[in-house]
């Protein structure tokens, strides 16, 4: 496969940035799309130019580094994958390829393709622990959980924070992460005795980094490689209205 | 916005009911245009309930532009810089034109109160005599009229179409089995509201009400 590649080069977060246009030949349609981006990379360094940089850690869709804008999807055309599980044969030759970074005034750009995602660990700081008993590990089954309960707080663990979200959303808001983050605590018993604080901490962090807010387009939960429901968010919505509600009664609060 | 959007919709639903009364004759639809004035006497003098209802409904329509205001500059600020390429991977019609069929509504409720309320645009205008009006208003040579109308309550039925689901989702809606049935009652509603809303200028417009 031969793809004509357009990718944003920003040198630093102080340069303006632009599209830039590179050619890629023989391509094989089994690489992975960083791989692809690799090989690109090889020859950029060869004939010596800057190479493309970009985030990626395990490879295996897993890790939730890697994280591109392809053609104006977020992680991609195919649904349910991060982009280093998006594979070539997904493309046609003689493709035009747009690659960007994630745009979001809370995930600024470092270089080229590398976001930082500071924002999303201070969600987390905010409210994503419990109050837990230090020393050996208790017995599994002296909490009951139900089951219904253990799954969907496991589909919210699912989230590897990867920012596509944020990346797809028309708003720029980091909603369906933070619903995720919350409502893994808040489903299961252990998550109980800081869920008010928690969800208002987390929403409280999040508005603060500068993300957008939430009007249920649904445009998250399309892109999310983990399939992260769009109703997460309709369950911190109400862990909010009660913690609004029940807020002045809230010692620490 | 779920609250004062709540708001809008009941007042929608009472206007529309009342509007249906056009189909009881001429003389049932002046007299309840006329109670309407009454609502509340003798405990409040005559039409004091219908202004303490416009200052309500006024007061629900500025907080829900404001809250979408609000909205919509987070939203703007959020993302300093724009995709080069964007594509809409949902693409929920309803969803994406919220703002700007917002703008078009309001536009329209400005026009409408000037045409059958006031009676400045209306080519009858008498007041106390809305059946008149509203037939002089969709008469067949003022098609354009009628087309205007059409394209206003359709916009407004993708308003509520995407804005009674999401209001439900702001609410606390959290099951997925749920989300089926508020995005099915959204959708059920505003095809409701805009049928109920377009049979009024198409029956003046084939003579049905004359």
């Amino acid at each position: 496969m031969n793809l004509t590649l357009r990718i944003w080069r920003q040198s630093g977060p102080a340069d303006k940035g632009r599209m830039v246009t590179y050619q890629v030949d023989d391509v094989s349609p089994d690489m992975s799309f960083l791989e692809m981006l690799d090989v690109l990379n090889e020859r950029l360094i060869l004939s010596g130019e800057e190479p493309v940089a970009f985030d990626h850690d395990c490879r295996e869709g897993i890790c939730g580094m890697c994280g591109l804008m392809i053609n104006g999807d977020a992680h991609g055309p195919q649904r349910g994958t991060t982009a280093c599980q998006l594979h070539m044969r997904q493309f046609s030759d003689g493709d035009t390829i747009d690659i960007e970074p994630w745009r979001a005034r809370a995930f600024p750009v470092i270089k080229d393709l590398v976001v930082n995602r500071n924002a999303f660990d201070k969600i987390i700081a905010a409210g994503g622990y419990i109050t837990a008993p230090t020393g050996s590990a208790p017995e599994a089954h002296s909490v009951p959980v139900a089951k219904a309960d253990a799954d969907a707080a496991f589909s919210s663990a699912a989230c590897i924070g990867c920012g596509a979200c944020v990346a797809a959303c028309p708003n720029g808001s980091g909603m369906l992460f933070t619903a995720a983050k919350v409502t893994q605590l808040s489903l299961l018993p252990q998550g109980q005795p800081e869920r008010y604080t928690r969800v208002v901490g987390m929403v409280d962090a999040h508005d603060e980094a500068g993300f957008g807010g939430c009007t249920n387009t649904g445009e998250c939960t399309a892109v999310c490689p983990k399939g992260i429901p769009l109703n997460t968010i309709g369950r911190l919505n109400r862990d909010y209205l009660a913690a609004t509600a029940k807020r002045g009664g809230t010692p620490g609060s | 916005m779920a609250v004062t959007g709540i708001l809008l919709v009941l007042f929608l639903v009472a206007h529309m009911l009342g509007n249906l009364k056009i189909f009881t004759g001429e003389t049932a639809f002046d007299h309840y245009a006329h109670w309407l004035r009454e609502i509340g006497t003798p405990l409040l003098p005559s039409t004091w309930f219908l202004w303490i209802q416009r200052t309500a409904l006024l007061a629900a329509v500025l907080a829900h532009i404001g809250a979408a205001t609000v909205l919509a500059v987070r939203a703007r600020a959020a993302r300093p810089v724009r995709y080069a390429h964007r594509k809409k991977v949902n693409g929920s019609y309803a969803a994406r034109t919220m703002r700007w069929g917002g703008v078009i509504i309001l536009l329209f409720v400005i026009y409408h109160i000037l045409d059958l309320t006031t009676g400045h645009l209306n080519p009858e205008g008498v007041p106390g005599r809305p059946y008149g009006n509203v037939v002089a208003d969709f008469a067949p040579e003022r098609w354009y009229v009628t087309l205007f109308y059409t394209l206003a309550v359709v916009a407004l039925g993708f308003h509520l179409r995407h804005g009674a689901f999401s209001a439900f989702r702001s609410l606390g809606q959290q099951t997925p089995a749920g989300e089926r049935r508020a995005r099915a009652a959204a959708l059920g509603f505003a095809v409701v509201l805009c049928a109920g809303y377009l049979v009024v200028p198409f029956a003046v417009l084939t003579g049905l009400v004359a």
